[in-house]
């Protein structure tokens, strides 16, 4: 039966749900947005980092989101692993783009499958004492377990936003996606500067995982479901706006969530995947496009 | 002009809000060597992306030997004989140099009496490119890259070859040598028109020069008096 | 090879499928056999497009799928017999095709791609939510006994042989023919192709078209191997990955790459999944793609050309 109440419930889970969608996507934003470099794999780094938090969460007790901070540095080195494989077979040779592609599609359905070796197809979850509490206000409901995550991926973004715009390295990344002679008139590395961009864009994945599995429980094969979301959400902010990508997440959040509401979970997919096609075929600058 | 190979008639073009040709006409008679020349962003580029077919007009008219083509897709304009080659070389990278002029022979020249692959090589002996006839084009040099451009353009038979800035970057001999090729391209009948930087080379090359800048034409004449047009004194120096 | 010694071999393929299904083997024999071929198909189908072409297609599944539903349709609705499922599936993912061929136009490289994946994700949605196919509950086909042959086993392998050999006998055709030629061009270089004379979106649609056609005809008989379908095992992911990964491996440029790699990677695949674990050939399979990917590009085909150079 539709309400009031549902509508307003549906919106404010949505809202919440965008912010997480934003922690998710700036890894992306970073690296497609800015570097030019199309980590489809990304949404599998996601799921390796909430596979991390549920591993320390029922081994140790381990908080899942204190669990992706810590990882950060770890994935961080991965991230960076990648790119310099990704730089020295494709980039340097002029053949990125496909290749690269395909490279980063084995990538991800590795990560898959050897997640599913190690950890079967059960869903697992993790347990925090603020999953499963919330707040009521005025008839609608707030979950901690999606106030948390959209609270962390939005200080996810604004540190971002401030990395690009305040430190010597985010300006440089800034550089790289627009003029590679001046970076090196600057004296970086345009190289350096992309590996350690990368590398903070999969970090960030350590801890959208642990987010993502905080918010619902997770099999190996759920990347899937992000490659949509992730993508929709990059290109329609515009492909490297940080900004563009907080907005682009929080429609696509409440999108699905009204999606569902209306008209069932099954559907909710096909919005965000729908609105990739959409997003692609009428307007590839985005949004809020360069 | 009742012998005008090419029309281009008030053709203008925007992107976004930028107007990068703004009514522009020129008219090319058949057999005629045109410079085309302008600073940077002046739309000469965008004028030949017109031209070809590469991009669409958002208003005007263009004509080859009389047909309204505005509309044609580019490889249908390229049948009928405008034929351009690009400023960056873009080789067919995974075929050999005689392979490269296969394509145009097989989808854009005319059919001929004779194989395609005689075409192919007469073409790549008269521009001097035919010891390298099996290479791919990673092993070529740059000049050898700026003759394979020009020479797959010939593999289309042109009647009208728009030459984009194919001596950038080559030294002096080797634009002697590139001019050389256009003279006698000219010289079997085709209509050339030729965007240069190099200034040496157009005002040698060209018959007639038409100045471009932002969008519009602002002068046009012999390369004499082109040299002592103030008007494109400005546009070259700013003041 | 020229054509006619093509025809003859694809015939002598074809009568060497009939022998294997009168001899009295292990059954699993033409189950696994059915799989590789299907992947010979799949794999010669994607490489038309992704090959020749240079449009690397993820959403191979949905082409596959709606294969194989649409023959759940058909059967529903007209209990239509296994020919009429196979030309149908094949039109219609056709169709799916020449829609994608459209996206070209605006899409080129790394989106095409993405918008194929995104694709596939919402015709599965779709099909999820669509009761009269089986929605996401699944379809169990109840077979009639075999007509013709003596299992369905045996009469779905000789069936795919056929499918394999028409397939590969197709993309070989076109590959030395002028649309071929002109396909290759504007894989190198699109922009050079349309100025020399190459009517790029037309070729484009008659890849995406075929390609398409092939990937459904491929999916069409699922329903009768499998017996009960469901959209999860329809729009596996493991198609879209092996679609790629058997020309990669093989070799992108010719008709013989993804035979050489639906061969290797499909036999392979079906060893690992009976002696050791099918989660485990998955990881194989990936492991290999990216292996070649990154140190051998051109794929098996590429090295031996390079060999027999030096």
């Amino acid at each position: 039966m539709f309400t009031w109440d549902l509508l307003a419930n549906a919106v404010v889970a949505g809202i919440l749900l965008g912010g997480f969608y934003a922690a998710v996507s700036l890894g992306v934003s970073l690296t497609f947005g800015l570097l030019d470099v199309v980590n489809i794999a990304h949404p599998a780094f996601v799921i390796l980092g909430a596979y991390a938090a549920y591993v320390m969460n029922s081994s140790f007790g381990l908080d899942p989101i204190l669990t992706g901070v810590l990882f950060t540095p770890l994935f961080y080195a991965l991230g960076a692993g990648v790119y310099r494989i990704y730089y020295s077979s494709f980039e340097r040779r002029g053949e990125e783009s496909l290749r690269g592609l395909v490279f980063f599609f084995g990538l991800l359905f590795i990560i898959e499958v050897a997640l599913s070796l190690k950890y079967g197809v059960d869903y697992r979850l993790v347990e925090a004492a603020y999953i499963g509490k919330s707040i009521d206000l005025g008839g609608v409901g707030i979950a901690f377990r999606l106030l948390v995550p959209c609270v962390v991926g939005l200080l996810m973004t604004l540190a971002l936003s401030l990395f690009l715009s305040r430190t010597f390295y985010g300006r440089a990344v800034m550089g790289v996606s627009q003029d590679q002679v001046a970076l090196r008139l600057m004296g970086a590395n345009p190289v350096r500067i992309k590996t350690i961009a990368f590398g903070i864009g999969i970090a960030a994945a350590s801890l959208s995982g642990a987010l993502l599995i905080t918010i619902s429980p997770v099999v190996p094969s759920t990347d899937r479901d992000y490659i949509g979301r992730v993508f929709a959400i990059t290109v329609l902010g515009g492909l490297g706006s940080v900004g563009g990508t907080l907005v682009a997440s929080i429609i696509l959040g409440v999108a699905e969530s009204l999606m569902a509401t209306l008209f069932g979970p099954s559907w909710s997919l096909a919005v965000s995947f729908g609105i990739l096609l959409l997003a692609l075929a009428v307007r590839p600058a985005g949004l809020f496009g360069r | 002009m009742a012998d005008a190979l090419l029309e281009i008639d008030g053709v203008t073009k925007r992107f976004g809000g930028f107007l990068a040709l703004d009514r522009v006409s020129l008219q090319v008679r058949a057999g005629e060597r045109l410079g085309l020349i302008g600073p940077n962003g002046s739309g000469k580029t965008t004028l030949i992306n017109c031209v070809s077919g590469a991009l669409p007009t958002d208003g005007g008219r263009i004509l080859f030997e009389g047909r309204d083509i505005t509309r044609l897709p580019a490889h249908q304009r390229t049948r009928l004989g405008i034929v351009r080659s690009f400023q960056i070389p873009k080789p067919f990278v995974s075929m050999t140099v005689l392979e490269n002029l296969g394509i145009p022979l097989e989808y854009a020249a005319p059919p001929r009496s004779h194989g395609a692959a005689a075409g192919a090589l007469d073409i790549l002996k008269m521009i001097g490119l035919d010891a390298k006839a099996h290479l791919r084009p990673a092993g070529l040099t740059q000049i050898e890259m700026r003759k394979l451009e020009l020479a797959r353009a010939m593999a289309a038979r042109p009647k009208l070859l728009v030459s984009d800035e194919a001596m950038a970057g080559l030294s002096s001999a080797e634009v002697d040598d590139i001019l050389a090729i256009l003279f006698r391209l000219n010289e079997q009948g085709i209509t050339i028109i030729m965007i240069e930087h190099i200034m040496r080379a157009v005002m040698r090359f060209s018959e007639r020069v038409v100045v471009l800048d932002a969008g519009n034409r602002i002068a046009e004449g012999t390369p004499a008096e082109i040299v002592r047009n103030p008007a494109v004194e400005k546009a070259y120096l700013g003041e | 090879m020229k054509t006619r010694g093509a025809l003859v071999v694809g015939v002598a393929v074809i009568g060497l499928g009939v022998l294997l299904g009168g001899l009295r083997v292990n059954p699993y024999v033409y189950f696994a056999g059915y799989v590789v071929l299907q992947y010979v198909v799949i794999a010669t189908a994607w490489n038309v497009l992704g090959g020749y072409a240079g449009y690397v297609n993820f959403g191979t599944p949905a082409f596959f799928a709606l294969g194989a539903y649409t023959s759940i349709f058909l059967i529903e609705a007209f209990k239509a017999p296994l020919p009429v499922l196979i030309v149908c599936g094949g039109l219609v993912a056709a169709l799916l095709g020449l829609g994608i061929g459209y996206l070209t136009l605006r899409l080129k490289g790394v989106f095409f791609s993405i918008a194929t994946f995104a694709l596939s994700v919402v015709l599965q949605t779709l099909i999820i939510n669509w009761e009269y196919v089986g929605g996401a509950k699944g379809y169990t086909l109840i077979r009639p006994p075999a007509p013709f042959f003596r299992s369905w086993g045996v009469l779905l392998f000789t069936l795919m042989v056929v499918l394999a050999v028409v397939t590969v006998l197709v993309a070989r055709t076109i590959e030395r023919s002028w649309i071929g030629r002109g396909l290759a061009a504007l894989r190198d270089n699109e922009e050079a192709a349309e100025c020399m004379g190459v009517p790029t979106l037309r070729l484009k649609l008659f890849a995406t078209t075929l390609s398409g056609f092939f990937l459904g005809v491929a999916g069409a008989p699922f329903p009768y191997y499998v017996t009960y379908v469901e959209p999860s095992s329809a729009f596996d992911l493991n198609y879209a990955v092996n679609a790629l990964a058997m020309p990669m491996i093989g070799g992108t440029t010719t008709w013989l790459g993804p035979v050489i790699g639906a061969v290797l990677l499909g036999t392979a695949q079906q060893v690992a999944t009976v002696t050791i674990s099918s989660e485990l050939n998955l990881l194989i399979v990936g492991v290999v793609l990216v292996l070649f990917v990154v140190l051998a590009p051109e794929g098996i085909t590429g090295l031996v050309r390079r060999l027999r150079r030096r």
